[in-house]
């Protein structure tokens, strides 16, 4: 599966062109997130997890990105989706792969990011009572977080 | 058995499944840092697995977002203490890409003979606090522990002969590198790599002809080759797990290609695998330094102007994705820049933080002496896995 | 009495020291130095500054435990570990009691050592502690048969249960170089030593990097000394009971008199053994050690007893 092959496979599906950047960026709608996975997966033969992960492009909403390779190929595709402003609902990958449990966990705690279907959304680096989302743009560095601060 | 229902804990009660949930950690001997499992026991077996991390997140990616490309990348090698040239140098890599900025080949075979150090320090504390997991402080263990803390010192020192620092360094910088080797240091390293290379020869006397080691590792712990891909595990662990996965070979950064050595793959997939792929790095690390230091070029150590001038570090609009293989496995940073002096966003793949997401597959089933065994040998920092 | 007094005082100094030496020992094995700077040359009083140490540390009772049993159980524990050296004799007529029964007393006595134990774990009210004493029983229910059985080994071919009489039965020859039988039985007397001191790679109840420090993880000050004190001072008398039964006790070279002499190197050597194990190998895993004592130290024992009772009736009636 060389990477010109795998871009002509995903216009054919999905009618998206994969821009090349080191490996295959691919942008997304959210609700078509899971069944590019699913069809990375299974087709493009990507089958290990490499991480999630989001950014927060202020007043444009967040990006969600997940690394997905085919180790011997090799093949990288990066999948992205923009999840529009004031939108943090994404659907989850941990039906797919296992690594994307704890990616995910991370994405919430750090970002806010909802992901729905996830068996276990807990905060996973912050305490559970934390106040709001470091990673986002909005969020106070400064913010009292008692007995700390 | 699904999780809720291997959760559910009765303390105690005479129906004759009663379940004991035991608390291992935070602050426990074998830990490795602060981590915390909460386990569900059923006598000695473990039925379900809960793992508590982020005690010692320090809010790394944040950091990232407000220090200088300058500033940043000897906060960088805080992540992995115990790796702290390669997380630095996964840094530098992701600025270097996005901006565009070519690296002396000098300073490439120097980063190159640094992190193959650092391998060997890392692995050397590794197998050290391992066998401490097995043995126990007072026990057998801790005899191994001291035999490679003995060399992992040698190493620590050749880097302060280098650095002026022994365990976070700031030798790497955008560019190239801070610090050229000093007179007479090749030649000490190579003194270095000859005494250890005699010393695994001791190790894995002691070790692998060693019956009670063996019961403890074979067949402990197994990583199949289809829930490494899922969970992500990188390093020693897919490489214990029957894929010759390593990025020095897949997408050889730094001039990795210059270089011969071999990628060890075993297909056992048990803590006795990884140990096995371990003790054939630790000799392919000595190799590549060996060749490294043969082969050193003359030339400038950085792309960019000395330290005292050092200045801002311009980089483009842009995104970039730039991962080394660091001891534990793929340490990779994502950088995206706005243009402006400090990057606009910054994520850390920590190789112990998909490592050690492994745990809760595969520690039910086995009983708690294993989950020492199993958690050693996955090798985590704690510094990389909460950031 | 007085003889009672003597051996017990002689003991704890011993013991004391037995700690000094383990970790000289161990150190050399580490390429380490050990003590050293408390009372120069090489820490001759290390352990005199152990023992104020932990007899100034706060008594700490946690406000879960069962009092009673936790408080008691540090005495209970050791009571046995220092009886046992009551029937061993340190030279002919020189001891506090030459049972006829010596062995049978010491084997008996050293398996109580475990309600203190049990006591231990299950009065301090904590999980780590608990899983301790659980496997502490499950240990040495397994391991008190072969040991006893390779105890016997020596008692059989000595005919005699008294301590006196089986070093009296090894003027010709120490039962260790005893053909096949005697050497198997000191191999088997050796490993079930291990499991029954708790020592590495059987140490699975005290097994610090998974159960912290198992039974006596709540104890502090006197009553963690007390139990440090229990487990030294059954290893110094196992290890008295091995060179009795194997090593000849206090026969040797040199004039009688010499005799508690060699009987105590001989019982360092043993101890010597134990330690030199204890800091080469890792520990194994519980069911591994069960496994250890019932599929294959057992039966071998057993065997080896039947073999044994042979020899000596072949014996019998070759001499009659």
């Amino acid at each position: 599966m060389t990477a010109a092959d795998a871009s002509a496979r995903i216009r054919d599906r999905f009618g998206i062109d994969a821009v090349a950047d080191g490996g295959l960026g691919v942008t997304l709608p959210s609700q078509r997130w899971e069944e590019f996975a699913r069809f990375a997966r299974d087709e493009l033969g990507c089958r290990y997890f490499n991480w999630l992960s989001a950014v927060d492009w202020k007043d444009q909403g967040f990006e969600v990105l997940c690394r997905l390779e085919n180790l011997e190929a090799p093949l990288v595709v990066t999948m992205r989706t923009r999840l529009g402003a004031g939108e943090a609902r994404c659907p989850t990958l941990t039906g797919l792969y296992r690594g994307a449990d704890w990616m995910e966990r991370e994405c919430y705690d750090m970002f806010g990011v909802v992901f729905e279907g996830h068996p276990d959304l807990r905060r996973i680096l912050l305490s559970d009572d934390w106040e709001g989302h470091p990673l986002r743009k909005d969020y106070a560095v400064d913010t009292a977080f008692t007995p700390y601060r | 058995m699904p999780e809720t229902q291997a959760r559910q804990v009765v303390e105690v009660g005479y129906g004759g499944n009663e379940r004991l949930m035991m608390n291992m950690g935070p602050q426990h001997p074998s830990s490795h840092g602060v981590f915390r499992m909460i386990l569900t026991l059923e006598g000695e077996t473990v039925v379900a697995v809960d793992a508590v991390i982020g005690y010692l997140h320090r809010c790394h990616e944040k950091l990232g977002e407000t220090l200088t490309y300058v500033q940043y990348p000897s906060i960088a090698s805080k992540t992995d203490y115990v790796a702290a040239m390669t997380a630095e140098l996964a840094y530098v890599s992701a600025v270097e890409q996005v901006a565009k900025i070519e690296v002396p080949r000098r300073a490439q075979y120097l980063r190159v003979i640094v992190a193959e150090l650092q391998r060997i320090a890392s692995h050397c504390l590794w197998l050290g606090t391992w066998c401490m997991d097995m043995g126990g402080a007072l026990g057998g263990g801790a005899t191994v522990f001291l035999y490679c803390i003995r060399e992992r010192e040698m190493v620590l020192d050749r880097f302060e002969e280098l650095t002026g620092a022994r365990l976070l360094y700031g030798f790497h910088q955008v560019g190239g590198t801070r610090y050229d080797v000093p007179p007479g240091w090749d030649k000490k390293v190579r003194e270095t790599v000859d005494v250890i290379e005699a010393r695994l020869d001791e190790y894995e006397a002691m070790l692998d002809a060693n019956a009670f080691f063996r019961v403890r590792t074979q067949g402990v712990g197994v990583i199949s080759r289809e829930l490494a891909q899922s969970v992500g595990v990188s390093g020693p662990l897919i490489r214990g797990s029957g894929i010759g996965y390593d990025l020095r070979r897949a997408e050889p950064y730094s001039s990795y290609g210059d270089f011969d050595f071999v990628v060890p793959v075993e297909t056992e997939g048990d803590c006795y695998a990884r140990y096995l792929v371990r003790m054939v790095e630790f000799r392919q690390s000595i190799r590549i330094v060996r060749q490294a230091l043969d082969g050193l070029p003359q030339g400038p150590i950085s792309s960019r102007p000395g330290v005292k001038s050092v200045g801002q570090v311009r980089v483009p609009k842009g995104e970039g994705y730039a991962r080394v293989e660091g001891a534990r496995g793929e340490v990779g940073c994502y950088l995206v820049s706005d243009g402006g002096p400090k990057p606009y966003r910054l994520k850390w793949r920590g190789a112990s933080f998909s490592n050690l997401a492994v745990l809760p597959h595969i520690v039910p089933g086995h009983k708690v002496a294993d989950v020492v065994a199993i958690m050693g040998s996955v090798d985590p920092v704690f510094g990389e896995v909460d950031r | 009495m007085i003889a009672a007094f003597v051996v017990l005082n002689a003991v704890l100094v011993m013991v004391a020291y037995l700690t000094l030496l383990e970790r000289k020992f161990a150190a050399r094995m580490q390429s380490r130095i050990g003590p050293y700077y408390v009372g120069r040359p090489h820490g001759w009083l290390q352990p005199v500054a152990d023992a104020i140490k932990l007899l100034l540390k706060e008594d700490i009772v946690p406000t879960a435990a069962d009092r009673w049993v936790y408080n008691l159980a540090p005495i209970v524990f050791l009571l046995p570990c220092l009886l046992i050296f009551a029937t061993i004799p340190f030279a002919p007529e020189l001891g506090v009691a030459d049972l006829n029964i010596g062995v049978l007393f010491f084997l008996a006595v050293s398996a109580l050592e475990i309600v203190g134990l049990f006591m231990g774990g299950w009065g301090s009210n904590n999980k780590y502690a608990l899983l301790s004493a659980m496997r502490a029983v499950n240990q040495i229910i397994s391991y008190d048969l072969p040991f006893i059985f390779a105890a016997l080994v020596p008692v059989v071919l000595a005919g005699s249960m008294q301590m006196s009489a089986i070093v009296a039965a090894q003027q010709g020859l120490w039962f260790v170089a005893y053909p096949l039988v005697g050497q198997l039985a000191f191999v088997a007397f050796l490993i079930a030593t291990l499991a029954a001191e708790n020592r590495v790679p059987f140490d699975i109840l005290e097994a610090e990097s998974e159960l912290v420090a198992g039974f006596r993880v709540e104890y502090s000050g006197m009553k963690f000394a007390l139990i440090q004190l229990g487990e030294y001072a059954h290893m110094l008398g196992t290890s008295f009971l091995g060179a009795l039964l194997f090593l000849g006790g206090w026969l040797g070279p040199g004039p009688v008199a010499l005799g508690p002499v060699w009987f105590v190197l001989k019982a360092l050597l043993v101890f010597l053994v134990i330690t030199w194990v204890r800091w080469s190998f890792v520990r194994i895993r519980v069911d591994q050690i069960l496994a250890i004592s019932w599929k294959l130290l057992l039966p071998a024992t057993l065997v080896l007893l039947l073999a044994t009772g042979l020899v000596v009736a072949l014996r019998g009636a070759g001499g009659a």
